[in-house]
Parts: structure tokens; C-alpha cells; sequence
């Protein structure tokens, strides 16, 4: 009398009903890990202040101008996509000390004891309105890659290990060697006329 | 007595499918988790550049995003196929660009509004005019910490 079995329920279409969420999630969700290049602008100008800019030794600056046109100019030299990243190594780095290049001065650095580093240096890339931004894109992305091979160089040759693989601190020390100093400067009209 | 004999029990037993709304259960927590709700239609086409020294973004809940490109077939013949600039679901000016950060920031948590993203998503063929404008639209409302959107070359 006890013994009454309570009958299983139909489970048959759970399946189907997550199935039905299962493409809900799909089609409402994205999975797209934003990527990029991080970049950061300098504070808005002060009107007042804007005069007294700081001003820059000319050795300590890479000028890198683009036209509407999509040309280059590097310095006072038209150059061209691919030359950009050894000749913006060079200027960071000043392996030799060239007067041209920027000057260097003595820094404390954590891992490294005191080194003389060009920590002054600037590259200011310039664009015209009419350039084009993939353009504009390689150019940042070509300074950038100037940056990182440095700092993996030197990483290699100070830890025998690639920057990326570094612990945090030693990264730290790795880019406060070379500082990333790309000044997006103020927009200016040139090319066109 | 043989083993094999039984005439009416020939047949494939019915597979049991009993395990499968689980299975299907762990595939469905899986994308709620790895990914992310869409946040807004697309009423711009863009494709964004390639580049090689791409970092990934984290932390969504810190990025706002400024999309600018062509609008989509659907959008040209009500605004034309010159580029436009997308805040939220809507096409902008440039002149709310500083109130999108400002409602973007107001948004976020106290402690994040330091460390707020902006992810530019530009088209390829953009003029710089247009992100110039943009750029200095965002560092008069101090979102100064930017992303050019990009693809992995390769």
C-alpha cells in the first residue's frame, strides 16, 4: 500500500528549451575583446598658459609630419612607412651619444643603478586634416613598435628574458629606460593650400 | 536458452538523452560568461586599421565608445553617406561628444571615473580631420585615456 511510485516527469524537452536560450545568448551577445593601441592625450591648454609653453631643445624632438596626401616627413626628410621605426629607435635610444640626438641625462632606475637615458626626447607627430586615419594608425603604431623593440632588447640583454615576460616590477624599470613620449600635437592646417 | 535468441528484442535501444539539457546547460553558461551584452546597434560601417603593437582593452565597464564611419545603407538616404560620428544609438555632432563623457562618466562608480576608457572605433578611410576635432573634444572633457581601436595584423 505504501509502495506508490510517483511517475518521472517528462524531461524530454528541457533540451530544447535551453537550446532556446542558448541561441538567445548567442545572438544578443557579443564576444569581440575590444583591442588597440592606448594612447594618451595631453590635458586640455589653459589659455594663459598656453605662451609659455615649455620649450624643447631641438635635438630633443622628432618631428613626424603627414600630409593630406598620405607623405612623410621625418625631420626635414621625406620618408617613408617603413623606415620610421629605425630611425625612431635611433633617436630614443642615442646608442652613440650624437649631438644631433637627444641629450641624456642620469636617472636612477631600479635593476639598472644609475644610467644616462634620454629622457627629454619627444616625437611629435603631426597631421594634416586630410590625412588619412589608417595612415595616421601605422605611423602611431610603427613609433610604438619602435618602443617595444627597444625595451625587449633591453630586456633580453639585462634579464635574458623577453619584456612581456617580466615581472611587473622589472617592467617598470624596462619602461621608465625608455619612456614613451609621443606628443599628439595641436592640430594644425598645412598641406592643403 | 540461447543467449542471442530473443527474436522481439532485436533493435537499437533508444539513446539516452537524459544528460543532454545539462550538456547543453554548461555550453549556455559559458557564453553568458565570456560574453558581453551588445551595447548599442551599428548605424555606422567601419573596419577598423591593422596593427601590429595591438593591447587587449580591459575592464568593459571602464570603455565608452565613439564609433565614426559611414552610416549603414539602411541610414543614407536620411542623413547622406558623408561620416558620422555614433554616441550611444544615435548620430552625433561633434558638440556632444564632451556630453557623452560627461553622462558616460557620471555612470561609472566613483572609484572607476579616474581610470575611464575611451575606445575610439574608426574607420580606415576616416579624414584625421574629423578625429582631430574628436580628440580635442574629448581632452576638453578630460578623457584623456584613449584607444585606437584595431585589428591584429597577420
Amino acid at each position: 500500500m505504501g509502495k506508490r511510485s510517483v511517475p518521472e516527469l517528462n524531461s524530454s524537452s528541457t533540451a530544447d528549451i535551453s537550446f532556446i536560450l542558448l541561441i538567445f545568448f548567442l545572438t544578443t551577445t557579443s564576444m569581440d575583446t575590444d583591442r588597440g593601441l592606448a594612447r594618451r592625450l595631453p590635458p586640455p591648454p589653459e589659455d594663459h598658459l598656453e605662451q609659455e609653453d615649455t620649450k624643447v631643445k631641438e635635438r630633443n624632438v622628432l618631428q613626424v609630419r603627414i600630409n593630406a596626401m598620405d607623405e612623410l616627413m621625418l625631420g626635414s626628410e621625406i620618408a617613408d612607412v617603413s623606415q620610421i621605426r629605425e630611425i625612431a629607435k635611433e633617436f630614443i635610444d642615442n646608442p652613440e651619444n650624437l649631438p644631433n640626438l637627444p641629450d641624456k641625462t642620469a636617472r636612477d632606475i631600479d635593476f639598472f643603478g644609475t644610467v644616462y637615458i634620454t629622457d627629454k626626447h619627444v616625437i611629435s607627430l603631426q597631421s594634416d586634416r586630410g590625412t588619412s586615419y589608417s595612415k595616421y594608425f601605422e605611423v602611431q603604431n610603427e613609433l610604438v613598435a619602435a618602443y617595444n623593440e627597444l625595451r625587449d632588447e633591453l630586456s633580453r640583454r639585462k634579464f635574458g628574458k623577453p619584456y612581456l615576460e617580466l615581472p611587473e616590477e622589472q617592467q617598470v624599470a624596462v619602461r621608465s629606460y625608455y619612456p614613451m613620449k609621443i606628443s599628439e600635437a595641436e592640430p594644425k592646417n598645412y598641406g592643403t593650400r | 536458452m540461447s543467449k542471442f535468441g530473443k527474436g522481439e528484442k532485436r533493435g537499437m535501444p533508444a539513446l539516452n538523452t537524459s544528460s543532454l539539457p545539462d550538456l547543453i546547460f554548461t555550453i549556455l553558461f559559458f557564453f553568458m560568461i565570456v560574453t558581453t551584452m551588445r551595447e548599442v546597434t551599428l548605424m555606422v560601417e567601419f573596419k577598423v586599421p591593422k596593427g601590429t603593437e595591438i593591447e587587449k582593452m580591459t575592464k568593459k565597464s571602464l570603455v565608452s565608445y565613439i564609433y565614426v564611419g559611414k552610416p549603414t545603407r539602411e541610414w543614407r538616404p536620411r542623413v547622406g553617406s558623408g561620416t558620422q560620428i555614433q554616441l550611444n544609438d544615435k548620430f552625433a555632432s561633434l558638440y556632444e561628444v564632451q556630453d557623452y563623457v560627461y553622462q558616460e562618466r557620471e555612470a561609472m562608480k566613483e572609484i572607476d571615473k579616474p581610470f575611464m576608457k575611451v575606445s575610439l572605433k574608426v574607420d580606415r578611410d576616416t579624414r584625421m580631420g574629423i578625429v582631430t576635432d574628436i580628440k580635442q573634444e574629448l581632452r576638453k572633457a578630460w578623457a584623456l585615456n584613449i584607444n585606437y581601436s584595431a585589428d591584429n595584423r597577420n
